[in-house]
Parts: C-alpha cells; structure tokens; sequence
C-alpha cells in the first residue's frame, strides 16, 4: 500500500464523497449533517485533483444517503460524486440532481422577508435549474443560487 | 339510464365530498386566482354593491391585525365587516398592543384564531401573510405586506375597471410613475394576464418596469409598450390610466428626480384627446401626480375607487367564510 492509498482507508460499506471543491468539503460535511452520525468517518481535503486543482473526499461507513440528502448538495457542490460501497467494491455511482425545492437549505437574501424574522423553515424554488435561480416562496424574490447564505 | 343516473349521483357526492375537506380558504395572494375565481369576486362585489348592508355575517368575529399602521386600509376592513353584521377585534397600531411585544408572529395568530373566525392582517414584513396562512387554523386575509403583495386594493382596482368599462377584456391600460416600486401595478399585470390587456408602462428610466415583470408579461403573452414621454398623445388611446406616486426617497440620483419629478403629474390639459370611457385610477394617498383641477372632470375616478374598497372587502370577508354568490343573492339579512 503506498503513501497516497493511505491517506483516505478503505471503507468495506458506506459512501465515498469524491470531487468536492475543496473549499466546501465541511459544508458538504455539514449539509449532510456528519456530526450527527455515529458512525466511522473520514474526511480529507486539499489532495491534489486534476479537474479542481485541490478537492475534498469524504468517506461514510455504513451510511447510503437519501436522494433529499444528496439533492441539498446542489447548493454547494453541484459536481460531487457519491459512490456507494458494498463488500469495498464500488457498486453505484451517483451525481447530484438539482431538486425542484430547497426546503431548509438556504437563507432568503432579502432582509425583510419573514423568513429572516420569524424562527422558521425556508422554502424556494428553483425557477431555472440552468442558471440556477431560486424564487423564495414567501416573499417571491429571486436570487441567484450561488450568492445565497446556507441556514 | 340507471347506470347514467347512478354515475350522476356518485359524481355529485364526489363534488360535495371534495368541497366539505376543501382547505380553508385564505385571500393572500392575487396571483394564483383563476380567471373564474376572479369574475366570480367581482359578481360578489356588485351585489354588494347594490344591498351593502346585511347581516350575513352576523354571529362571526373578524380579527383586524395591523403590525403597521394604515388607517386607510384598516378602516375599510373594518367597515367592510360591520356593514355585513360581523364584530371586529384587532388593534391598528402593535407599539400601543402590549400582547404582541416580543411575541412571534405565529404565537399572536394562534392566540387570536382561538378569538376570531377570519384575520385580515397587515405587516411591514414581506410573505408574513403566507406564513401565516399556513400556521394558522383560520383564514387569512393579507391585508398588504410590506413592499410584497396588497391583493384586495388589486381586487378592487379590478372591481373598478370592471364597473366603469363593462369588463376586463381587450383594455388599454397605462401605468404611470414609479413603475419600479409600485406593488399596486404589478399585481395588476398579474391579475389582468387573463384578459387579454394591451399595457403602457410610462415612467422614468430610475423607475422603469422592473425585468421580471417584463419577462412575465413575454411568458403570458401580455402585449406592452414603454413610453418615458407622458403627455396627451401617449394617453390619447387609454381606456385605464392608473396613477402611482413618484417619491423622492425612491431615487438613488436626486438630480434626476429633481428632473422627472414634474414630468409624472396628469393635468386637466393633457386629458384634451382622451377618448370618452377613459377613467383615471390612483390607489391613493395621492400627493402631486393628479392635478387638482382634475377632480371635477369626468374621467377622475380615483375618489369612487376608494369606495370600491368597501364592497371588494365585503366581497373577500364572504369568500373566506364560504359564504357563495348564491347565498349572497338569495340573502334574506339585508338591511334596507
Ligand atoms: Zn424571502
């Protein structure tokens, strides 16, 4: 085993969270909320990456994600992929499906909208999944999905 | 024919199923309203109209919340409720209400559902209507939030197109001023999307029709045409001209407001070519952009607008306490 395989084990069950910029390896970690699982986790970030100069990869013992869980990923890290491990042999590989509704997810950039003052759940609609525009189902003003806050 | 009679039947109970677990229903939004939903309002609203006071609603609570002061639209609601016969709790202004200070929004609507049969509420907060609507056990009337939405000053907008036109289809509508900022004229593009409106979006560049709606009325086939220009040629062909207020804090460059801010002000002059079934609109208050000597002529309906109000309310309590066009018509409480 050399230096490099090392570095990340081998999982013989669970998720492998591979290409994520690695900026938002802990907010892909924390969309996913990790810290609430209790199961083994390894996340690793800035190895070398061809495609994003340096990535993150997390990798999740026993754990298979729901589509609602790797859907809240579009926000962040639209290009991720998830493969799934059984018996350490990668059985699935999944990409990230832009959902048509971020429930929780993100915070309404408009100050007055209700959502920012009232203890509450955010809604939005992604109104163009292209361009990534997303309509707040309070108060209706678009924004643009990769200039928002995460709750 | 027993088959036939059968399959009539069950649908029949079908439908009164469906209406019996219908979901309360709340008036926040004009946007969603189908164009039948929205004729069928202005029917309530002109038998109301014609018999406004009644005690159709005798025995019912309207709870008036205004989390930010607005006489105006207060004081219609409230007439709109007591012409009907209802009792009116509330309070007009939260800084004199001890019972909401510090409390959530979802916390004074809970507590005031357990009172009241139906809220009309106003807020400074935008999409607070909607949030109420889905907390609260009873209907919501969005009574104005913030910058968002005002859909009973739309309705009775439309209620007065209606009466002085003799319908909704194929009109030419001119809105002018702030064209920016304005939530009364972009409801109003919304609502009109069913009627085949041709509009004029005449203000200055600072205030022009924000994108959005520009690219709403493209989706929805709604034909416009921009003017910054407003004089008696621009508005010779109009069968609407709805005023909106130019207001000096709107303007980021004040030289420029200093330039256009008299350009905006309908005139009694400029009405020389009007064509004969034209009718000004204003939401009101109005400050400067209607001349005074417009009032006495006879297209400046902005006054009777107001008391459109009355019967549009009338018209949004009754939707809310599903009370139908049928029962208003057959109604036996009215006071003459
Ligand atoms: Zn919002």
């Amino acid at each position: 085993m050399n230096i490099k395989e090392r570095l990340v084990a081998a999982i013989e069950n669970g998720t492998v969270i591979d290409h994520i910029p690695a900026e938002k390896t802990y907010q892909v970690a924390s969309l996913l909320k990790l810290h609430e699982l209790t199961e083994p986790i390894t996340i690793g970030s800035n190895y070398p990456s061809g495609k994003l100069g340096k990535k993150g990869i997390i990798k999740v013992s026993d754990k298979f994600f729901t589509e609602e869980e790797i859907s809240r990923l579009s926000v962040v890290a639209p290009n991720v992929v998830l493969s799934i491990i059984r018996n350490y042999e990668v059985t699935e590989k999944k990409t990230v499906e832009t959902p048509d509704k971020l429930k929780g997810i993100i915070r309404c950039n408009n100050p007055k909208c209700i959502t920012n003052n009232e203890p509450m759940s955010t809604i939005f609609r992604v109104v163009n999944k292209e361009l990534g525009t997303v309509r707040c189902h309070y108060c209706d003003k678009e924004q643009d999905i990769k200039t928002v806050d995460l709750v | 024919m027993f088959i036939k009679n059968f399959c009539y039947l069950r649908t029949q109970i079908l439908h009164l199923a469906q209406i019996s677990s219908m979901e309360k229903q709340n008036f926040v939004t004009i946007a969603d309203l189908s164009k039948d939903e929205i004729l069928y309002l202005i029917s309530m609203a002109q038998e109301f109209e014609k018999h406004p006071n009644r005690e159709i609603l005798k025995g019912k609570v309207v709870a008036t919340l205004f989390f930010e002061p607005s006489t105006r639209t207060r004081l219609s609601f409230e007439t709109a409720a007591n012409r009907l016969g209802a009792r009116v709790i509330g309070f007009a202004d939260p800084k004199i209400t001890s019972g909401t200070k510090g409390e959530t929004l979802k916390d004074t609507i809970l507590m005031v559902s357990n009172y009241a049969d139906v809220i009309a509420m106003r807020h400074y907060i935008e999409g607070a209507a909607q949030y109420a609507s889905e907390v609260a056990p009873i209907p919501i009337i969005n009574a104005g939030d913030g910058a968002h939405m005002h859909p009973s000053q739309c309705l009775l907008d439309l209620y007065s197109i209606y009466k002085t036109q003799g319908t909704l289809e194929n009109l030419n509508i001119y809105l002018v001023g702030d064209l920016k900022y304005g939530r009364t004229v972009h409801s109003l593009i919304t609502a009109m999307r069913h009627f085949n409106p041709t509009f004029h979006f005449v203000a200055p560049k600072e205030l022009a029709m924000p994108q959005e709606y520009k690219i709403y009325c493209r989706e929805h086939n709604i034909k416009y045409i921009e003017h910054t220009e407003f004089n008696e040629d621009v508005i010779s062909d109009a069968d609407i001209i709805y005023m909106t207020r130019v207001q000096k804090e709107r303007f980021s460059d004040l030289i420029e407001y200093e330039r256009v801010k008299n350009v905006y002000i309908l005139n009694k002059a400029m009405l020389c070519k009007s064509k004969d079934n034209m009718k000004i609109l204003h939401p009101l208050p109005r400050v400067n952009e209607i001349a005074y000597d417009v009032d006495d002529d006879p297209h400046a309906y902005y006054i009777q607008q107001a008391q459109n109000g009355l019967y549009a309310r009338e018209a949004i309590f009754c939707r809310c306490l599903g009370i139908t066009l049928d029962d208003i018509k057959n109604d036996k409480t009215i006071i003459n």
